[in-house]
């Protein structure tokens, strides 16, 4: 068992950012799939915050401190989608996103 | 003034009355004005010339130096802006202004009271500003401009009764034939741009210019053969030459004056003039001096026997200004150029004189058809008078000035080639037949009726030609304005010839010109009593054939006429066949049918076939590719992300 | 070596990524929030792993606590929507292929990328310093951040309002 470094922790980033783009390709309801995007958020933020730790001259904070940002619009974003969901679930009755197809032919 | 803005002032003074006409006089509606402001112009042009005439005289060499302005610079191609006078250019200034100050004068009878009065002037200014400038020119590009400004003139002038489908026929059919011609001579600048680096006509004559020349090749003939033939089709199209002769006899259709001024004296001369002037070039190329030769004799026999036929005595001297073209472009041929501009000087004057007398005669009959003319000889004494001289002219008949010339460009032909020679001589008896026949037909006899009883053979009540519709009322000379310039053009008509007599050439001398001298090879042929006799008597002849015919009626015309079953006579009043085949064959058939057919076709199935294919395939595309446009959001989604490693992959591929 | 650190790191990241994966298989929406829940904690202790107290509070704090409740309550709102609760759709399989092509080319970059050496130890970055960068070095895109979520509140009020 090799020692952990930071391919360990790009190799973790990459699956679960896979992991959730399957859930937000594959899934049909529309809150399974935000936290989906939630997933895949987080785990761009595992790549950031390996980042910081791994690369570079050492006591440099710029990846937390774009993790952090990453958080905040990620919560700005949970907010503005479910606000949305919600307004969609109450003219349409659904949140089947195969069945929320206006926009096409 | 300088003598350089002596020169311009040629140019110019008839240009400022055109502007006037255009920018003043019509706006202001002040049209009675236009013609006062035209002869006024072309009269200074006049004055200008004599004093240009007179300086060139008295410089030795006689050429005036003259600055040129730097225009365009393409390349290695430097193309200027100027003026060159020598003594040719400064007969040919005379030549031009003299006529055109006579017929503007003239047209003030003739074109009295029409509507489109001053617009006519205006064309008319314009012409002689752009057939000047045409004469003028230091090099081809210049010359060119103003040979197509000369062609515009003559379409608008041909078409002046626009209203009149024959008219407007005819200047459609003026202007596109002498395009074909013109091509040939742009063809022929490009040529020489490209191979000899100039258009300066002197240059060009130059030694290295003409090796250049002679040395470049294409399809196995020399480059400077090319050009000779494109400059000889431009000349052919614009002097009507065989086979492009047959815009001129329908461009009869314009007012009599016009054809006189453009028709017969100056425009149709450009062709002899371009020819002539680019002679030094010419020589070197014997094939070209060869068409051109044939083609001068060829046009020259072929228009006489189709103006032993024609009716129409517009058309009479429309054949009869072909076919003395055709003496000038064999003279050109056989390297006889004093002969071509000595008889291109008198033939302006003495075929402008027939012009303005048949307008004379039409003016008062109200109908240009010779059948229904005839007696006029006692109430227009002044025309009848002056036509026969300029009659007798045409004919050759000594001392008059037609005998001069054309008996030198008989001795250059007899000189060079006896074949070509004898095709001249037939002509001579020809010419004579035809212009007599001309004179008998609207002189003598009885009166048969003027336009009225064409209009009444016609079965209409539609009035001939331009006719001013007095005709078979009250016949009666025409007005003084009209007479005088008969008078004033009888002077030259018969006098001109005087100026190249055999044993004091003066002309010659002032013709060979410094350059001319160094640069053409010169071709006097002496004087031959012998060949003047028998030239005199073969058109002695003619008039005799032509006084049985048509005097003494000891022949009958119809009787000639159905000689040989007619059909001599069928094929020339049908003119070959040439506007048949032309009309119906080439244009109606071949062109219409088969080349518009093709290109119909090609416009239909190719070009319409890839616009509406093009339409087509996207509305097609459109129609499959929208259902692509699911609405599913993680279809797109999908997309997004496979695009996404497609990059990624191909990034990696090429590293 | 230290096995103590490999261990937590394996564990930390097996909890992980079976917590995604079953968030993104289940069809029990609820149940899949709850192991979104797990997940989140997961990561926090990935960045404990990586000296990163700081984040792991706030990753604590913000998702699992915040955006998790939030995802409930939205579950909630939308409870009678779907009686299957989260079923796989059409694209699962092209969905399946996409994300393991995916993730192909990210583990290709990785492997092959030359990253500037680092430190042999793990640097002290605590809260202070990152306060200190925030209100500094990024004060401008700390000040943008604000108003994005004031923004995002306000727009996510006047959404869901009846």
């Amino acid at each position: 068992m090799a020692e952990i470094g930071l391919n360990h922790y790009l190799t973790l980033s990459a699956l679960v950012f896979c992991i959730g783009l399957y859930g937000v390709l594959a899934r049909r309801n529309a809150v399974g799939i935000l936290m989906a995007v939630e997933i895949m958020l987080n785990a761009v933020n595992i790549a950031l915050v390996a980042m910081s730790r791994y690369v570079g001259p050492g006591g440099q904070p710029t990846g937390q401190i774009f993790a952090i940002f990453v958080i905040t619009v990620a919560a700005a974003e949970a907010a503005v989608a479910l606000a949305l969901l919600i307004a969609i679930f109450r003219t349409r009755g659904t949140v089947d996103v195969e069945e929320i197809n206006l926009l096409r032919w | 003034m300088t003598t350089e803005q002596i020169v311009w002032s040629i140019f110019f003074s008839p240009l400022a009355a055109f502007l006037l006409i255009c920018f003043v006089l019509r706006p202001a509606g002040a049209h009675g004005l236009a013609g006062l402001a035209t002869i006024v112009g072309v009269a200074g042009a006049l004055g200008a010339s004599v004093v240009t005439f007179l300086n060139v005289l008295a410089v030795p060499g006689h050429e005036l130096p003259l600055a040129d302005y730097p225009w365009l610079t393409i390349g290695d191609l430097r193309l200027h802006l100027g003026l060159a006078v020598d003594s040719l250019t400064s007969v040919m200034l005379l030549v031009v202004t003299s006529v055109s100050l006579l017929v503007q004068v003239y047209s003030l009878g003739y074109m009295a009271g029409d509507t489109g009065y001053s617009r006519y002037y205006a064309y008319m200014a314009l012409f002689t500003t752009s057939m000047l400038g045409l004469v003028l020119a230091d090099n081809l590009l210049q010359l060119y401009v103003f040979w197509e400004l000369v062609g515009l003139c003559s379409y608008l002038l041909i078409g002046f009764w626009f209203h009149r489908p024959a008219a407007a026929a005819a200047a459609k059919k003026a202007f596109v034939v002498t395009r074909f011609g013109d091509l040939g001579f742009l063809l022929a600048l490009l040529a020489l741009a490209s191979v000899a680096g100039t258009l300066t006509i002197n240059e060009l004559f130059t030694e290295h210019k003409v090796a250049a020349l002679v040395g470049a090749s294409f399809l196995g003939v020399t480059a400077l053969t090319w050009v000779a033939l494109g400059l000889f089709a431009g000349a052919a199209g614009k002097s009507a030459q065989f086979p492009l002769h047959v815009w001129l006899p329908d461009a009869m259709e314009g007012p009599t004056p016009v054809s006189a001024l453009i028709h017969a004296a100056t425009m149709v001369a450009a062709g002899v003039y371009l020819v002539g002037r680019m002679l030094p070039l010419f020589q070197h190329a014997p094939a070209a001096m060869a068409v051109v030769a044939s083609t001068g004799a060829v046009t020259a026999l072929m228009a006489a026997t189709m103006g032993l036929v024609a009716t129409d005595i517009k058309r009479v001297m429309a054949y009869s200004t072909v076919s003395q073209l055709g003496y000038m472009m064999l003279a050109l041929g056989l390297g006889g150029y004093v002969a071509a501009f000595f008889h291109l000087m008198n033939h302006a004057f003495f075929k402008a004189l027939l012009f303005l007398g048949a307008g004379s005669v039409s003016h008062t009959t109200g109908t240009f058809d010779m059948r229904y003319m005839g007696g006029l000889r006692r109430a227009m004494p002044v025309t009848f008078w002056t036509v026969l001289l300029a009659s007798l002219s045409l004919a050759g008949i000594p001392p008059l000035s037609g005998f001069w010339s054309k008996d030198e460009i008989l001795a250059t032909a007899l000189a060079a080639s006896p074949g070509l020679f004898w095709l001249a001589m037939a002509t001579v008896l020809l010419t004579a037949f035809y212009v007599f026949r001309m004179l008998l037909l609207t002189f003598t006899g009885e009166y048969r009726g003027g336009g009225a009883a064409e209009a009444a053979a016609n079965g209409d009540a539609a009035q001939g030609a331009d006719a001013h519709g007095h005709g078979g009322v009250r016949l009666h000379e025409s007005p003084s304005v009209m007479a005088l310039p008969l008078v004033m053009l009888a002077a030259p008509a018969v006098l001109s010839g005087l100026v190249n007599l055999p044993t004091i050439p003066a002309l010659d001398d002032f013709l060979m010109s410094r350059t001319v001298r160094e640069t053409l090879e010169a071709h006097h042929v002496a004087f031959n009593p012998l060949l003047a006799a028998f030239s005199t008597g073969m058109a002695l002849l003619g008039i005799a054939l032509a006084w049985l015919v048509y005097g003494v009626k000891a022949l009958r015309a119809d009787s000639l006429g159905s000689a040989l079953g007619g059909l001599p006579y069928r094929m020339l009043y049908h003119k070959y066949g040439l506007d048949f085949l032309y009309e119906k064959v080439l244009v109606g058939s071949l062109l219409y049918t088969v080349v518009c057919g093709l290109f119909a076709a090609l416009d239909r199935y190719v070009v319409d076939g890839l616009v509406n294919g093009a339409g087509q395939l996207t509305r097609g595309l459109g129609r499959g590719l929208r259902r692509v446009e699911t609405g599913q959001v993680q279809a797109y989604g999908l997309a997004i992300f496979l695009g996404v490693v497609v990059i990624t992959a191909v990034a990696i591929v090429r590293g | 070596m230290d096995y103590g650190y490999s261990l937590s790191f394996y564990a930390l990241a097996g909890l992980t990524v079976l917590s995604s994966l079953l968030v993104v298989s289940l069809r029990n929406i609820f149940h899949a929030a709850l192991f979104l829940v797990l997940a989140f904690v997961g990561i926090a202790g990935i960045y404990l792993t990586l000296n990163a107290a700081f984040l792991a509070v706030v990753q604590v704090l913000i998702y699992a606590g915040a955006i998790a409740v939030l995802m409930l309550f939205a579950i909630f709102l939308t409870r009678n929507a779907m009686a299957q609760g989260n079923p796989p759709g059409r694209l699962q399989a092209s969905a399946l292929i996409t994300a393991g092509l995916m993730f192909i080319a990210l583990a290709y970059s990785f492997a092959n990328s030359r990253w500037a050496p680092g430190p042999a130890t793990p640097p002290d970055i605590g809260p202070e310093l990152l306060a200190k960068e925030l209100f500094t070095t990024f004060a401008f895109p700390f000040e943008v951040a604000s108003v994005l979520l004031l923004v995002a509140m306000l727009g996510a009020i006047l959404l869901a309002r009846e």
